[in-house]
Formats: C-alpha cells, structure tokens, sequence
C-alpha cells in the first residue's frame, strides 16, 4: 500500500526508491509498469495518465522485476525471440542484446538450467530489448557477479540513457547512481531529495 | 494475429517440451475408459449410453487441461511480460483457447478410436463425420469457456477446485448439446447426421460465450 507519494522524475534522470522489505518500492515500480492499477491519486508516466492511458505507455517501459519474466522450459534466445515478437521487434536485436551481456553462447540452454547469475543477465536483456525509455528496476544487479554487473552496465546503468526508478537495498550503491532520492517507511514519504542532498542519517533511520 | 500466432506458438512449444498437459488428458481418457467398461460391466454400449460416457470423458479429461492452461503465465510472470507488452490482451485469450482447441482435438483423435474399441458397439465408421461435426462445436465450447475459467482460476490459490466449481455448470449446456447431438450417431445402422437443433444450440453457445469471453476478458488481467 502507498500513500502521500508525490513527485516528479525528470526525464533522462535516475529517481532511487530506498526503503526495507515492504515499504512499497515494488508496488511503486508495478504502478508505473501498468501492471498494478491505483485506486487514488494521479500517476503519468511520460504525461500519459495511468491506468487509463495505459496501453499508450506499454512498450516505453522495461521491468527488470525480483521474476526475470522467463520460461524456464525455453531457452534463452527462444524467451528473447518471443519477447522481440510481442514487441515487434526483429531477431537481430535478440543477438545484439545476448552478445552485449555475454550470453550467445550459452541461449539455447534451457531456463531452468542456467544459475541464477546468467538467468538475471537474460532478464536484464529482456528488459532492454524494445529500448524502453523508462527502465524500472527491482534490485537490478542481484545475483550479478562483477563481472556481469560491468557487461550489464551500458543497458541498464546511467549511460542506457533512459529515465530510470530503481530499488536497491545497498543504498550507498543506490545513492551512487540516483539523481533523485525517495526514501519509503511502510508505504508513505519518509523524504524525498535530490541525491547531493541526501541525509545519512535519513538514510540510516529507513533501515532501522 | 501475429500476436495470437506468437502466444499459440510459444504454447505449443512449452507442451512439446514439458508434455505436461496432452498426455495426462490422453491418459485420463483412456483410463476412464476401462473404468466404464467394467463398472458398467458390459462388454459394448451404443447409442444415448454411449454418447454420454464419451462425452463426459472428455469433458473430465478437458478440466486437466483447462486447470493448466494458465499455470505458466501465473508461475513464471508471463501475464506480466504479456501485459507488459504493447499488444492487444485480447490475443490472450484468441491464443490460449486455440490451444486448449488444438490440445482437444488431439486428445479425440487417439481418444475416439480407444473409445471405439474399448467401449462401443456398432462402428465409427458411419458415425464419424457428423461425430467430427458435434465434437468441433463441443470442442470450441469447451476451449472458450475453459479459457475463461483458466483465467479466473488461476488467480486464486485453489485454482485446481475453482476451475471445476466454475467450469462444469457453465459447460453443462455444452454437454448435453454434445451428447445429444452424438446420441443418434453411435447406434446401429443410426443416423449419419446429428440432429441439426442440437447443432444449431451448440453453436448458438460458443457464439454467446465467444462474445461474453471477448467483452470479459481484459478485466480478468487486471491485478
């Protein structure tokens, strides 16, 4: 549940959602995905009002979710190739975004057979592959080995260039990436900031 | 249509390679079957007996696919990712009935003829084209309303008692129109055709609740 959240993400700009287990960032993150319908309150994404002008938002979105969104019975590239089909988009992104995070060689293995580190890297290129303008997302470099948390970077980090709401329970690394800073305490404002405003000890006290 | 064609594909390739719904409807059917044969304890049955005993098998073995149809979408975030999607959500349902239609079909073809030698007396030969027609509308009944069914059920944590509890009364109409219809085919020497009212009621039903379903279903999706 979230109530007396009100602001604003400029676009091109990264807002950090910081907060413990339940606060609401997911159910944040689902609102603005169109996948959780508000009962009160106004929500725009890119000045289209939710959940009526939904459908006009679909498809400018990528949600990096805790479920990568895949079908552990297929692999990697058949997920990709499906995906690319709902979004009209052709078979050579599916490579060019399996490439970008390492993993041509290893997409035709089944889902359920990958760690959990390669099936985050598959749900990553998911994510970007109709080039949302709006990334949100849930603990994005979760089980992502350093490694992959550098190939992952150019699609999902700062440089990706889209605006992005992201959740991290690191809120050092959080801060690290934001622009502006929502700080939640069981569903409600606890601050709102820009991040070279952030107070530590506002920080600390979410957590406690 | 591309998108329906994009969902009805990626299903047919979740059943070939899990093959977790086809065989156990097909293993059911068989299986109930021999029930019959010998809890009836009559070595053939024809006629109304007969058409009765396929058509609720049938329905029966339906509900393990229908209780299915869904599960991967729910388990495995793919309403989300369809949803997600800037598509019709309508091609859900176009796709997931066309399924469960295409899944039924398979079912009958190895089920109708175990039926015919396990169970029934005169020849299907005769019988066959008008018991194609009947169980083609039955069929599409039963995908329709199943997927509807699917669709409610599976948002609920007793999906496996909600889908039945649900879907039987509504495909009761469906029943008796198929096993009305096939009644006059599997006598001896019967009929060739089904009898056209029971034809026209079973495709008067999936017209209404193909429309019913097409109006619904978008606010079945809703979270």
């Amino acid at each position: 549940m979230l109530r007396d959240v009100s602001l604003q993400v400029p676009a091109g700009s990264t807002l950090a959602v910081l907060g413990r287990n339940g606060a609401g960032k997911s159910t944040l993150l689902r609102i603005l995905a169109t996948l959780l319908r508000p009962h009160a309150g106004d929500v725009l994404v890119f000045g289209e009002a939710l959940p009526r002008r939904g459908f006009a938002v679909r498809g400018q979105v990528g949600l990096l979710a805790h479920d990568p969104l895949l079908y552990r019975d297929l692999s990697g590239r058949e997920n990709l190739s499906y995906h690319a089909r709902l979004h009209d988009i052709g078979p050579d992104r599916v490579e060019e975004v399996l490439e970008a995070v390492g993993m041509r060689e290893r997409a035709d293995e089944p889902v359920r057979l990958l760690s959990r580190g390669l099936v985050q890297r598959l749900a990553v290129c998911r994510t970007v592959l109709h080039a949302p303008s709006l990334l949100l997302l849930d603990e994005p470099l979760a089980n992502l080995d350093p490694a992959a948390t550098e190939l992952v970077g150019p699609l999902i980090g700062r440089d990706s260039g889209a605006t992005r709401v992201l959740t991290s329970h690191d809120p050092q690394a959080a801060l690290a990436e934001a622009d502006v800073v929502l700080g939640l305490e069981d569903g409600r404002t606890a601050f709102v900031t820009s991040a070279d405003k952030v107070d530590a000890a506002a920080v600390k006290r979410l957590y406690v | 249509m591309r998108t329906v064609l994009t969902v009805l594909r990626k299903d047919l390739l979740l059943e070939l390679r899990g093959f977790e719904t086809l065989p156990a409807m097909i293993l059911f059917a068989i299986v109930t079957f021999v029930i019959f044969h010998f809890g009836l304890n009559q070595d053939t049955i024809d006629g109304q007996l007969a058409a009765g005993v396929l058509t609720v098998t049938l329905l029966f073995a339906a509900m393990l696919g229908i209780n299915r149809l869904f599960v991967a979408e729910r388990e495995q975030g793919g309403f989300d990712a369809f949803l997600l999607a800037p598509v019709d959500r309508s091609a859900l349902l176009v796709a997931k009935a066309t399924a469960l239609f295409l899944f039924l079909v398979v079912l009958e073809v190895i089920a109708v003829p175990a039926f015919g030698l396990l169970l029934l007396g005169p020849s299907l030969a005769h019988a066959l084209p008008g018991l194609i027609a009947v169980l083609a509308l039955g069929d599409v009944a039963l995908a329709v309303i199943g997927t509807l069914v699917s669709a409610i059920a599976v948002q609920t944590r007793a999906r496996d008692l909600i889908g039945p509890i649900i879907g039987l009364p509504l495909l009761l109409p469906a029943l008796i129109g198929m096993a009305r219809g096939a009644g006059p085919l599997l006598v001896a020497h019967g009929s060739s055709s089904p009898p056209g009212k029971w034809v026209a009621i079973l495709a008067l039903y999936d017209v209404v609740f193909a429309l019913l379903s097409y109006a619904v279903f978008d606010f079945l999706l809703e979270d």
